[in-house]
């Protein structure tokens, strides 16, 4: 079944042209890297493989713009448009997918670890769900220290099978934690659609809660950043968690190598979204239909874009591999 | 008063006195807690109940539910809280009311607080204590009675920590909620009333290294918590026997003072393990091997070892106390070493 929302287009655009000039390269940032690391797999100069996030632009960039550098997020193995959208730079990340010693973490993480603690990125997780605990002490924290920070945690819905989810749910609940759950519905866990292992609703298991959920388009960015906005600054005064589904799409295989999909979803499927609901362009076109930036404008963004990350990879590229005396760093603090 | 004992006596800082180990645990996390306000307890029935054991009772008085926080059943969950909060500054200390829940907590004990600063490239930190129970015959049947302390010495990340007295309890407790790593701390929920010398003020044991907790010379009885108390008895039966015994205890399995370990494998030349965990693959098989390794050639017979029977720990007591190694099999196997017929 094809699920089809009509994007909101109506409604004037209530931020300025500088916001939503870093709104759209922020997005096309998250596009571009992806790109790369597309063809750094199908090249094979990639160690392992990577899953991409391609298509889902708009819940990453629409939530981090609802934060401040302090606020903690805690990410998924689709993880790269969260730490870019968090504040991370491109040539750091490209090391560390590439395993390259000025990496992120050093080439110990990789794709799917990447952590960028100096913009309260806390890591990707492998773990599906594994994160939530992470984000909710993070937050339990904050309260703790009186920090004013909030925590988002990122999720696919794959991730609502595992109890961790629910444990920490229910406690971020009981204590007024400033925690969101933000959960990414693209449709599939892996190579399954999400209504084969999914009873209920997504928005049902917090409101059996007494949590506040929501359910946004994910591939309307200001959508989401509304929602977020509102839902940050509630918990930030001490108004407690709250839970936001977002409804977006992979345009890729769960992973690089996922090619051949056909067997678990149609063609024309992708297709519509990529075409009628992709959220860069929509978002694009509303900000030259609202006066507030030109389409020259874009796409000179979307040039610088496309060189600061071919530098950023290019650095990747040429930086060394960590020394084989590194193995026994880090393991104990 | 011997040299030993004269060191271990200078080497304490104020009178000692004599408190059991469950008041000791609690001891050392007040002060902790008093001294570091990062300092926090997380876990069920912690509070006013000061859980089942009753080891943590008055803390709540003094700290508040705000730092002696009572959870939910939710063990993976509140476990998954503390690694967060200690990477976010934090220093929680977890309790895990029965060892047997590791199963419940391993995701996010194993993948993610033991991985976590390597990692990241040592970027982040998680500052997080464990506290859970081992031991067997309290009747408490398979699920409430093991001995799981060989899992988490197996993952590399995690310290592991197990005392056998309340003044070893109250100084290595200390240094775990100093330490910038995740440390399980597993207490013997037998000895909580054992008791034992703890002076009143601040003092930290490091962790790696052992403890003779008693001299000898013909053999050697390596034993970790709960079967410290079970190499004591039956060293002091073999000395009635005219068999000097060394008990050597680790006090943490990682990171191993395999120096002192080995030294006195060197120095009898007869090595016995004994570890409450299943025997298969354990904590005896790791520690035997090491001695052997670094001891081989002053050995005068194979290193032996001793743990819990490899079987469900069963109910009924004429069952269960023939699965946990006894003064009188230590005793038994000692004799059968020193004859050369073990
Ligand atoms: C606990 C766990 N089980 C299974 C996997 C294998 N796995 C990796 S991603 C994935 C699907 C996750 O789906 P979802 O959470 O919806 O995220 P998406 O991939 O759609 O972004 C699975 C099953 C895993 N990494 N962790």
């Amino acid at each position: 079944m094809i699920e089809t929302k009509e994007p909101s287009m109506s409604g004037a655009l209530r931020i300025s042209a500088e916001v939503g000039s870093r709104i759209y390269q922020q997005m096309w940032r998250i596009r571009v890297f992806e790109e790369h690391a597309n063809e750094l797999y199908l090249a094979g100069k990639m160690p392992g493989l990577t899953h991409l996030y391609t298509g889902q632009e708009a819940v990453a960039v629409g939530v981090c713009e609802a934060l401040q550098r302090e606020d903690y997020i805690t990410s998924t193995h689709r993880g790269h448009g969260h730490c870019v959208a968090k504040g991370a730079r491109l040539d750091l990340m490209f090391a560390e997918l590439l395993g390259r010693s000025p990496g992120y973490n050093r080439g110990k993480g990789g794709s799917m670890h990447i952590a960028d603690q100096e913009n309260g990125n806390l890591g990707a997780n492998a773990i599906v769900g594994g994160s939530a605990g992470i984000a909710t002490g993070a937050a339990l924290s904050a309260k703790m220290r009186g920090s004013g920070q909030v925590a988002v945690c990122f999720f696919g819905e794959g991730a609502l099978g595992q109890g961790l989810l629910h444990e920490v749910m229910n406690m971020a609940q009981l204590w007024d934690l400033p925690v969101i759950y933000v959960c990414e519905n693209n449709r599939y866990g892996e190579y399954t659609h999400f209504s084969e292992t999914t009873a209920g609703t997504v928005l049902g298991r917090a409101q059996a809660l007494g949590m506040k959920a929501f359910e946004v388009d994910g591939q309307d960015v200001l959508a989401v950043n509304e929602v977020l906005t509102q839902l940050v600054a509630a918990a930030r005064d001490g108004g407690g968690p709250a839970l936001v589904e977002c409804h977006t799409y992979r345009y890729h295989g769960h992973h690089v190598g996922d090619i051949n999909r056909e067997y678990y979803r149609p063609k024309a499927e992708e297709l519509e979204w990529r075409e009628k609901r992709d959220p860069i362009k929509l978002f694009g076109e509303r900000l030259v239909a609202a006066g507030l930036a030109s389409a020259e404008e874009l796409a000179a963004l979307q040039a610088a874009v496309r060189e600061e990350a071919a530098a950023a990879l290019a650095f990747a590229l040429a930086a060394p591999f960590p020394d084989p005396s590194e193995v026994t760093l880090h393991v104990y603090a | 008063m011997s040299t030993l004992e004269a060191l271990v006596a200078a080497a304490r800082p104020e009178a000692a006195r004599v408190i059991t180990f469950s008041q000791a645990v609690r001891e050392a996390l007040a002060e902790e807690m008093r001294r570091d306000e990062r300092v926090f307890v997380i876990g069920e029935d912690v509070a006013e109940a000061g859980t089942p054991f009753k080891v943590l009772s008055g803390l709540v008085e003094e700290f508040g539910p705000g730092r002696v926080i009572d959870t939910p059943i939710s063990e993976a969950g509140f476990t998954g809280l503390a690694v967060g909060a200690a990477m976010t500054g934090m220093r929680p200390v977890v309790d895990l009311m029965f060892g047997d829940f590791l199963t419940l907590v391993m995701d996010q004990l194993v993948n993610q607080a033991a991985k976590t600063h390597y990692m990241s490239g040592g970027k982040l930190r998680v500052p997080l204590v464990l506290r859970t129970t081992l031991g067997a015959t309290r009747r408490s049947a398979a699920q409430h009675s093991q001995s799981l302390q060989a899992w988490v010495s197996h993952v590399p990340g995690l310290i592991v920590v197990t005392p056998s007295t309340p003044y070893d309890a109250k100084g290595l407790l200390k240094t775990a909620i100093r330490n910038d790593n995740p440390v399980v701390f597993f207490e013997d929920k037998m000895g909580y009333t054992d008791k034992g010398e703890v002076p009143e003020g601040d003092y930290a044991i490091p962790f790696g290294v052992a403890d003779v907790k008693r001299p000898g010379e013909h053999v050697t009885l390596v034993a970790t918590s709960s079967m410290v108390q079970v190499a004591l008895k039956a060293a002091d039966e073999l000395a009635r026997q005219g068999v000097s015994a060394e008990v050597v205890d680790p006090r943490t399995l990682f990171p191993l003072d395999k120096e002192t370990l080995v030294a006195s494998a060197k120095k009898t030349g007869h090595v016995i393990v004994i570890d409450e965990g299943y025997e298969r693959y354990g904590v005896t098989a790791e520690l035997a091997a090491v001695i052997a390794d670094g001891a081989f050639y002053h050995l005068d017979a194979p290193v032996k070892r001793l743990g819990a029977m490899d079987v469900p720990v069963p109910f009924a007591p004429t069952l269960e106390d023939v699965t946990v190694p006894t003064p009188e099999v230590v005793v038994a196997l000692t004799k059968r070493l020193l004859a050369g017929e073990a």
